[in-house]
């Protein structure tokens, strides 16, 4: 890389900075490059196999429908299919990506058989001799469909009435901790705030899906090999996690597989998802012989787990001088289908509220809808970019209402060393604030002398670093009947081997709890370990008995818990 | 499912195959091999390797280009500078190299920039096995009836300022139209006279837009013309919503990218 | 369904493989023939992974039929350079022209057909050159100094 592309501004933080540094700043060559520039580096589908056989889903055309039935004795016949997979030939055909870290329930199938969710949906593999003849016999199954009514955006999927996209999550929510339909974030008392503010400012943003778009398509192949083992070379960002739920679907201990990854045309996050290694190897068991499964373009846009749709509400408290004393985040993440990452995505992105900003009082409901859009999954910051850009459209609009040079509005507000986050944590290694400066300076915006000479490192702490005096909670949006002690588990730990989603009785939704009145906690000093202080639940949420294990598959895990990732700049 | 291929050595074997049915005629290969790759195409595969599909003759009325001639040998010709313009805005060198004169005149929106302009320009078409020319425009208005176009043959306008063409794309230096407007404004002294304006994207297929030609006919192409040309940019059209813009939008933008079409025409 | 044996030249020797009825050159390069250097991207004209020279012209493999190549010359990355890297394979490397590598086979065989066409090719000429191909990592900047590059320091193999 050029260096001129990089400017280095060593001048910021320098007495904290070991500038001895040996290779930031050096052109370094990366391991990787001769194979990429002689064509040899070896990404999955370059790798031959004598009599390969290719694999292609038949799809759902609707966004919704009930499958009466799928007959595929049309696809069997067609010249050149080897053989056709439906949902009874997968060992466990119900997995939610996040499973492996104890994360949400079972809720999507490999290959639908009751019922699709989302256009595209699979339903059926056809394996054949050449790809045109497993796209022909692809086209030959034939599923009787009824189609449903669908629901294509969050705010109309949690509306009462909507069509319900999985039974268990009959509000179209995905329960969080086992207890909100919602993840919350309280921090003081917005609405009191708010009432004190000199301009209430409010703004809607929504992004919509985003499509990784690799290069190179996701794809796996698989081939028996003699030692009683699968090989699989595949595409996958995420080698273990697809080897693991390739493990958990096929129900073949992972000691069986052996994954060979690391070579990937694009990622992005597209391709964590895992789909096509199960159906694969579940090809190369069944036959016999080497499979290959990947998306063709088409697939890769329309199938694909995107970044997915997001929706926020946002509304700040601002007094004339600048300061935003509150902000009140309502926000929509689009799950499309099924969970795979969204649950996890709004975790992300309600530790990053309300953005590099010192604001005493935040609160956000952040909702993880389901509806019978594509699932969606990881890309590049998910969880983040869609919230930031609110955030920041937010400033810019804030800024204008009480009359300030937008970055001159940031570098008020902005972070400062020894604050204290709405996550209850310390702010260290801020930033913010010198950027800023650094963009006001190639952008030729004149800056006031006090915005030129604040400092990340100073006006920090002390008053700042307080929890506020008191901190409004409330029940709404509690539910019941899931466990607590997981994430949103329900009364058995997966789905029955070879059945769809049955879930036991449906939880109690309390969808009027938000009549209930809010309570105040007091304050605690902030813990320097930086554990947020716990409010006493309303109401003990029922402990599920100890879950029995299902027939086999990976043994039960004990829930982990995400650590937090903190700023490294100052040793 | 492709289940066979077959080539022929002349454009007339090539066309009684095709009048079979349940075939595919296979040219540059841009459109088809999608489809082909796709399975969406007849089983029966058709091409020829007839050398007279590859050729350009130009005499100093016209230029006769052959159904096969590519973009790229477009743009190696000297007696094709009209249609250079046009033919380095069709897709990226790969593309250029392959796709032909032919395949455009078939390609569904968004393709078909090169069509466009030869629709402006009043190319007529020879078709295999037939002996007089067809225009261009009768082509177009019925083109999913089968037939192998052998030869386009393009009238030279006179002058610098007889003939544009403006290619809107989002995507720079590569992307689909999503509207393509080409001119073609012959003058008689001062005065237009047999104007043609043709635009795709504003159509499924490439069209003329009458009533921009009855407000430029007979006119001199000066600050009132033209916007009188621009206020009937849009009539009389139903422009196409897709991935690339809506029907609002094409009829909202046309008449500010036929201006600055006219407004460069215009100029000395 | 019969296939069709087809004799060509890839990268300066004479091969012969059998085609299937429709197949593309991308596929009968990679599993005819053995070449993995071209790779699958969209399989619709839209990305250039597949691109290689057809008689010295760039074309994209996956919309090329196998059988059209009968007789004919092919070249792709895996006849570029020979004991010691191709200026362009060693200019890449240098710029940090390829992230995923995945659209880089392309991309130099994009490079390829411009410089020997145009050995000194402006900066427009080069975006122009490689307007066909889709990279999705690096930005394209990269690419374009290290194909400049290449051209500045003149050596042909």
């Amino acid at each position: 890389m050029s260096d001129s592309m990089i400017e280095f501004r060593k001048d910021l933080f320098a007495d904290e900075r070991d500038d001895r540094l040996t290779v930031i700043g050096k052109p370094v060559r990366r391991q990787d490059i001769l194979g990429h520039v002689t064509g040899r580096s070896p990404f999955f589908d370059d790798h031959l196999f004598e009599g390969l056989l290719h694999l292609r889903c038949a799809r759902s055309p609707h966004h919704h429908a009930r499958i009466r039935r799928i007959d595929v004795t049309e696809a069997e016949r067609s010249p050149g299919v080897v053989r056709v997979l439906t949902g009874r030939d997968v060992p466990c055909n119900l997995n939610t990506l996040l499973s492996l870290l104890d994360f949400g329930i079972d809720d999507e199938p490999v290959l639908s058989g009751e019922r699709v969710r989302y256009m595209g949906e699979p339903v059926a593999a056809v394996i054949a001799e050449s790809e045109a003849a497993a796209r022909e016999g692809a086209a030959k199954v034939r599923v009787d469909y009824e189609p449903l009514p669908h629901v294509l955006d969050v705010e109309e999927a949690i509306k009462p009435g909507a069509p319900v996209v999985l039974d268990i999550y009959p509000g179209n929510r995905f329960i969080c901790h086992g207890k909100y339909d919602h993840q919350k974030l309280r921090f003081g008392d917005v609405e009191a705030a708010l009432r004190t503010a000199d301009y209430v400012v409010e703004g809607r943003y929504q992004m919509s899906p985003i499509e990784q778009a690799p290069i190179e398509t996701c794809g796996a192949i698989a081939a028996p090999e003699t030692n009683d083992r699968y090989v699989c070379y595949t595409s996958t960002q995420a080698l273990f996690f697809s080897l693991a739920t390739t493990s958990k679907v096929l129900r073949l201990p992972s000691s069986r597989l052996h994954f060979i990854g690391g070579t990937v045309g694009g990622g992005f996050g597209g391709k964590v998802d895992s789909i096509h290694e199960p159906l694969a190897i579940l090809g190369a068991m069944l036959t016999g012989r080497p499979v290959k499964y990947a998306w063709d373009r088409e697939e890769e846009m329309q199938v694909g787990g995107p970044r997915g749709a997001e929706r926020w509400y946002i509304t700040d408290g601002v007094m004339r001088d600048g300061r935003i004393v509150a902000r009140k985040f309502v926000g929509y993440f689009d799950s499309g289908a099924y969970t795979r990452l969204t649950s996890y995505a709004i975790m992300k992105a309600v530790g990053h509220l309300p953005g590099p900003y010192t604001i005493p009082n935040v609160y956000a409901d952040v909702y993880c809808v389901f509806t019978n859009r594509t699932p969606a999954t990881a890309m590049r910051g998910f969880g983040i970019t869609g919230v930031d850009f609110a955030i920041e459209a937010h400033m810019d609009k804030v800024a204008e209402v009480v009359g300030m040079n937008p970055i001159e509005f940031r570098i008020l507000n902005s972070y400062r060393d020894g604050d204290m986050k709405a996550h209850r944590r310390i702010a260290k290694n801020c930033a913010l604030i010198e950027c800023c400066q650094v963009v006001a300076e190639k952008a030729g915006v004149a800056l006031s002398p006090e915005a030129k000479r604040a400092s990340s490192r100073q006006g920090g702490g002390g008053e700042r670093a307080q929890l506020p005096p008191r901190t409004a909670l409330d029940e709404k949006g509690r539910v019941e009947g899931f466990a607590a002690h997981g994430y949103a588990r329900k009364g058995h730990r997966r789905g029955a081997p070879d059945t769809p989603v049955r879930p036991s009785p449906e939880p109690a939704f309390a969808r009027t709890s938000s009549a209930l009145p809010a309570r105040d906690i007091a304050s605690k000093p902030p813990s320097t370990a930086g554990a947020p202080p716990q409010p006493a639940p309303a109401r003990a949420a029922p402990s599920q008995p100890p879950l029995p294990s299902p027939p086999s598959g990976p043994a039960p895990r004990a829930p982990i818990r995400f650590s937090s990732i903190s700023g490294l700049r100052r040793r | 499912m492709i289940t066979a291929v077959e080539t022929y050595r002349s454009a007339e074997e090539a066309a009684r195959a095709l009048g079979g049915g349940g075939a595919i005629y296979l040219a540059g290969g841009t459109l088809v091999m999608a489809e082909v790759n796709a399975n969406r195409t007849p089983p029966r595969l058709v091409r020829t390797v007839d050398p007279g599909l590859r050729q350009i003759v130009a005499s100093s009325e016209t230029i006769r280009l052959g159904a096969g001639v590519t973009m790229a040998q477009i743009l190696a010709s000297r007696d094709c500078a009209v249609l250079h313009d046009v033919a380095r805005q069709i897709g990226g060198p790969q593309v250029r190299s392959m796709a032909t004169v032919g395949g455009n005149l078939f390609a569904r929106h968004p393709y078909g920039d090169l069509a466009v302009a030869l629709l402006a320009l009043g190319a007529r078409v020879a078709l295999a096995g037939q002996t007089s020319l067809r225009s261009l425009a009768d082509l177009l208005r019925d083109r999913e009836r089968p037939a192998l176009v052998t030869q386009i043959e393009v009238p030279r306008p006179r002058g610098d300022r007889a003939f544009g063409f403006v290619k809107i794309a989002r995507i720079h230096p590569r992307g689909a139209s999503l509207l393509s407007i080409a001119a073609f404004l012959p003058r008689e002294g001062s005065r237009m006279r047999g104007v043609r304006i043709a635009y795709g994207g504003m159509a499924d297929r490439p069209i003329q837009a009458a009533a921009v030609e009855r407000a430029l006919e007979g006119a001199v192409l000066d600050e009132g013309t033209i916007a009188r040309a621009v206020a009937v940019a849009a009539q009389g059209l139903e422009p196409p919503t897709d991935s690339l813009a809506s029907a609002w939008y094409r009829r909202e933008v046309v008449g500010v990218h036929l201006r600055r079409l006219l407004e460069r025409l215009s100029r000395p | 369904m019969p296939k069709k044996p087809i004799t060509f030249v890839l990268n300066g020797a004479e091969r012969a493989a059998f085609a299937d009825p429709g197949q593309n050159l991308l596929d009968f390069l990679r599993r005819g023939v053995g070449d993995l250097t071209p790779k699958y991207g969209c399989g619709q004209g839209g990305c250039g992974a597949c691109t290689v020279l057809l008689d010295g012209e760039p074309v994209l493999a996956c919309l090329t039929l196998a059988e059209a190549v009968e007789g004919r010359r092919v070249d792709t990355v895996a006849g570029l350079g020979g004991p010691a890297p191709h200026p362009l394979q060693e200019a890449f490397m240098a710029h940090f022209a390829a992230q995923c590598g995945y659209c880089t086979p392309g991309m130099l065989m994009s490079a390829k057909a411009l410089l020997d066409r145009n050995p000194r090719p402006t900066r427009e000429e080069v975006i122009e050159a490689i307007s066909g191909n889709l990279c999705r990592c690096t930005g394209y900047e990269p690419i374009i100094a290290a194909i400049l590059s290449a051209a500045a320091s003149g050596a042909r193999p």
